[in-house]
């Protein structure tokens, strides 16, 4: 964790302290409420949660305006409910229902909102970095100012097609931010078994791509990366790259008993690395909220999720007929 | 000793061309390395150097002249000496490729020839006029005449811009659309098959060039992974409209990672339309289908057919719809299926066997996905034989898809087994006689309708 830590705390308004609490605990409680479904077998296949690194995506999405466009791999729970798409749709796609986004025919690692410029949700490691320079090249196509946020992990940072994105959107100028979510684990491999060098943000120095490195466990720090970065691809300087130190809690998936980490090492980042904790220290701290207004907003989020989960208990599994459609649009 | 000076070669595909300019006169001295004449082949204009030293004798072909084959004497090289009196008007050398030993079909029984039936078409206006006009013309005027049509429709790939494609097939379209419009890639074809399918996502269309679709093997996740199954993972949010398109398929010489035909590939892919155009006029109106079509289109593209003159129907939008068949033959006594340069031995073959009293139906399936089977399907239950044709390998064919869907849909009306001429089941051959002997040929679907017919 070497990110550096530039954060000008004191200039931050309650709002945006609360604001950033409320999304990062919804997408915990949502995440922790999945897991729980999964467990009961009402969410099937691969499930993978992203407890621990709520900070980035609600670090990132504050700096985004309408218009500005996200694709991410499958762990993309967290970036659905950051870009404000609907805790009960997406609850609902993770179970296979009718009023899922995708109608319950994409499933976990698939899912889109054309409506939130949500564009996935890719189960190919890495599939999502070339399309997110091609969501950008439409914009710049386009002549808007629009940017392009492209989550990809540290595992993904491997892929070949990585690079081929790298030099095109360099060469073209694309509006792409590129955001590695370095979580230290490409499923059970550590960074240090499967990179040769331990700052993946470094790489884009090969094809002129400015980066850098951000405390993916401090929202704060993040949001102030992510207004950085927004800025240079709106001025038309062409893509970013934002390597976000983080940390996931949980296994790669719901099936992976992590025992490539300590216990211990889990719990050290948990006690002393919370990106929810910080916060809600800052709120106590700086006397922004009481406890018992903390507790409100628990109390809020809670009740969110349990629609979610209800929601997508009762709507009903997708009617046969769905089989057969959505293979072609209507030329 | 004189030395013939012979019309190179300067393709795979080349069999002849345009001797555009003779740089050197009778009497020059030429040394190796010198550029004695400028040469128009199919895809460009080369410049041809003098491998032997000596003295131009004497010029055999005028510059300017079109159509010269290759190996043709085009020039005599005397040394110090000789005398260019001397030389006799050599004839044209032979083509050193070899002729393969391609055996020909049994001799029919003895029967009157049957007519020739060519369908009119019927989708024309009456009295549209007709302009004979290459593959390759076809393929850029479609592309020109969608850019000038949707300001979202673009080209990239390798070469397609400031070189004037690879293939010639984008010739003259960065001077009319510009670079935004015409973009030439790196050669990196995952990552532009990429680029290309996430510009879709965002409402542009597309056009991806893959100099050959051997090397959209390094982009076949995009193609079926990202840009085929999306809209169905998105519940109908997403589409694709791309086209991702290129010569498919052996050209001529190229050996086993450039000859490969994928249209058994992609048309297995739901999601994915599949188009494999044989004549000029439907490369032409397939191809603008394909651009307006809103879902992901494969379009193979074949490189020997590149050069073909077709008629093409001078109209101000002239389309071909996608899935639906052509009968370019209409006969009785077997359907032959094919597509692509396919149809090429399908129709040759026809022609002979109507000099032996068998009458073809010949049917052009154009798109491979969706297929048009009803039409396949109606002519067979009329012929009661079929017999298919293609370049791709044996297993799992689209032959064998149409073989089964005949026994399902149509074996009552089957007088024979369904006979799938395809290419054979080993990598492409570089040597030229094994490489012939690899492809299909005219002479196999003759013999494979003798047998269904038990002539």
């Amino acid at each position: 964790m070497a990110a550096k830590k530039t954060t000008k705390k004191a200039n931050v308004s309650k709002e945006e302290l609360l604001s950033y609490y409320r999304d990062m605990l919804l997408i915990r409680r949502f995440e922790e409420k999945a897991g729980q479904l999964y467990g009961m077998g009402l969410i099937g296949g691969f499930c993978h949660l992203y407890i621990g690194q709520e900070a980035v995506v609600v670090g990132l999405e504050a700096a985004t305006k309408e218009g500005d466009k996200r694709i991410t791999s499958y762990r993309d729970h967290g970036h659905m409910l950051a870009c404000g798409m609907d805790p009960k749709g997406v609850m609902a796609e993770l179970t296979g229902r009718e009023g899922g986004y995708s109608k319950g025919k994409g499933g976990s690692m698939h899912m889109f909102s054309k409506e939130k410029h949500f564009y996935g949700g890719h189960g190919i490691v890495g599939a999502q970095v070339p399309l997110g320079a091609g969501l950008a090249f439409s914009d710049k196509y386009n002549g808007n100012d629009n940017v392009t946020f492209t989550y990809f992990g540290d595992g993904a940072a491997n892929q070949g097609q990585v690079y081929e994105a790298f030099n095109m959107a360099a060469l073209w100028d694309l509006p792409v931010i590129f955001v590695i979510e370095n979580n230290e684990y490409a499923m059970g491999t550590a960074m240090a078994r499967s990179t040769s060098t331990p700052d993946i943000y470094t790489r884009g120095a090969a094809f002129g791509i400015k980066g850098e490195a951000v405390d993916g466990m401090d929202v704060l720090a993040v949001k102030e990366a992510s207004e950085k970065a927004v800025a240079h691809c709106r001025a038309g300087k062409g893509p970013y790259i934002l390597e976000v130190k983080t940390y996931r809690y949980r296994g790669h998936s719901m099936s992976d008993p992590a025992k490539y980490r300590t216990r211990e090492e889990v719990q050290k980042m948990r006690d002393e690395r919370d990106c929810i904790e910080q916060v809600r220290d800052l709120l106590l701290t700086g006397k922004h909220a009481t406890d018992d207004d903390l507790k409100a907003i628990d109390k809020e989020i809670k009740a969110v999720v349990n629609e979610a989960a209800d929601f997508s208990k009762e709507s009903p599994e997708p009617a046969l007929e769905e089989l057969y459609t959505d293979i072609y649009a209507e030329a | 000793m004189a030395t013939e000076i012979l019309m190179p070669a300067l393709s795979p595909t080349m069999e002849e061309g345009t001797l555009a300019k003779w740089l050197v006169k009778e009497g020059d001295t030429v040394s190796s390395g010198d550029i004695m004449a400028e040469i128009e082949t199919d895809k460009a204009t080369m410049e041809f150097e003098a491998v032997d030293e000596g003295i131009i004798g004497k010029i055999l072909i005028a510059e300017g002249t079109e159509g010269v084959a290759v190996n043709t004497a085009i020039a005599v090289l005397i040394e110090e000496g000789e005398s260019a009196d001397d030389i006799a008007a050599p004839a044209s050398a032979p083509s050193p490729a070899a002729e393969a030993a391609v055996a020909e079909a049994p001799a029919a029984v003895a029967r009157g020839p049957v007519e020739v039936v060519i369908p009119a078409e019927a989708d024309l206006p009456e009295g549209t006029e007709m302009k004979s006009t290459t593959v390759r013309e076809a393929l850029r005027d479609a592309m020109a005449e969608e850019m000038r049509r949707t300001p979202e429709v673009f080209l990239m790939g390798e070469e397609v811009a400031e070189y004037q494609g690879a293939y010639k097939i984008s010739q003259g379209l960065l001077d009319e659309f510009g670079a935004k419009r015409v973009i030439d890639t790196p050669i990196t074809e995952h990552g532009f098959a990429g680029i290309g399918t996430g510009a879709a996502f965002g409402g542009l269309n597309p056009i991806v060039e893959f100099m050959t679709f051997n090397f959209a093997m390094q982009a076949i996740d995009h193609i079926i992974n990202s840009a085929a199954k999306t809209l169905y993972m998105s519940g109908g949010q997403m589409g694709c409209p791309i086209v991702f398109r290129g010569p498919n398929g052996a050209a001529a010489r190229v050996g086993a990672q450039h000859s490969h035909d994928y249209a058994a590939w992609y048309a297995q892919i739901p999601g994915l339309k599949v188009v494999m155009p044989y004549s000029a006029a439907d490369a032409k109106g397939l191809l603008k289908s394909a651009i307006r079509d809103p879902n992901p289109v494969v379009f193979l593209e074949n490189e020997i057919l590149y050069g073909q003159s077709f008629d093409v129907p001078v109209l101000d939008d002239y389309t071909v719809p996608l899935g639906k068949a052509k009968i370019w033959r209409t006969g009785t006594d077997v359907t032959i299926v094919s597509f692509g340069i396919g149809m090429k031995y399908a129709l040759e073959a026809a022609d002979k066997l109507a000099e032996d009293g068998i009458s073809a139906e010949v049917i052009d399936l154009r798109t491979l996905r969706p297929m048009d089977m009803p039409t396949v399907l109606e002519s067979v239950k009329k012929t009661n034989r079929c017999v298919t044709v293609e370049e791709g390998f044996p297993v799992c064919s689209i032959g064998s898809y149409i073989s089964s869907q005949i026994m399902q849909e149509a074996f009552d009306y089957l007088d024979a087994p369904v006979i799938t001429c395809t290419g054979k089941d080993v990598p492409m051959p570089y040597a030229a006689n094994l490489e012939k002997l690899a492809l299909t040929t005219t002479a196999e679907v003759v013999e494979a309708v003798k047998a269904v017919t038990y002539r």
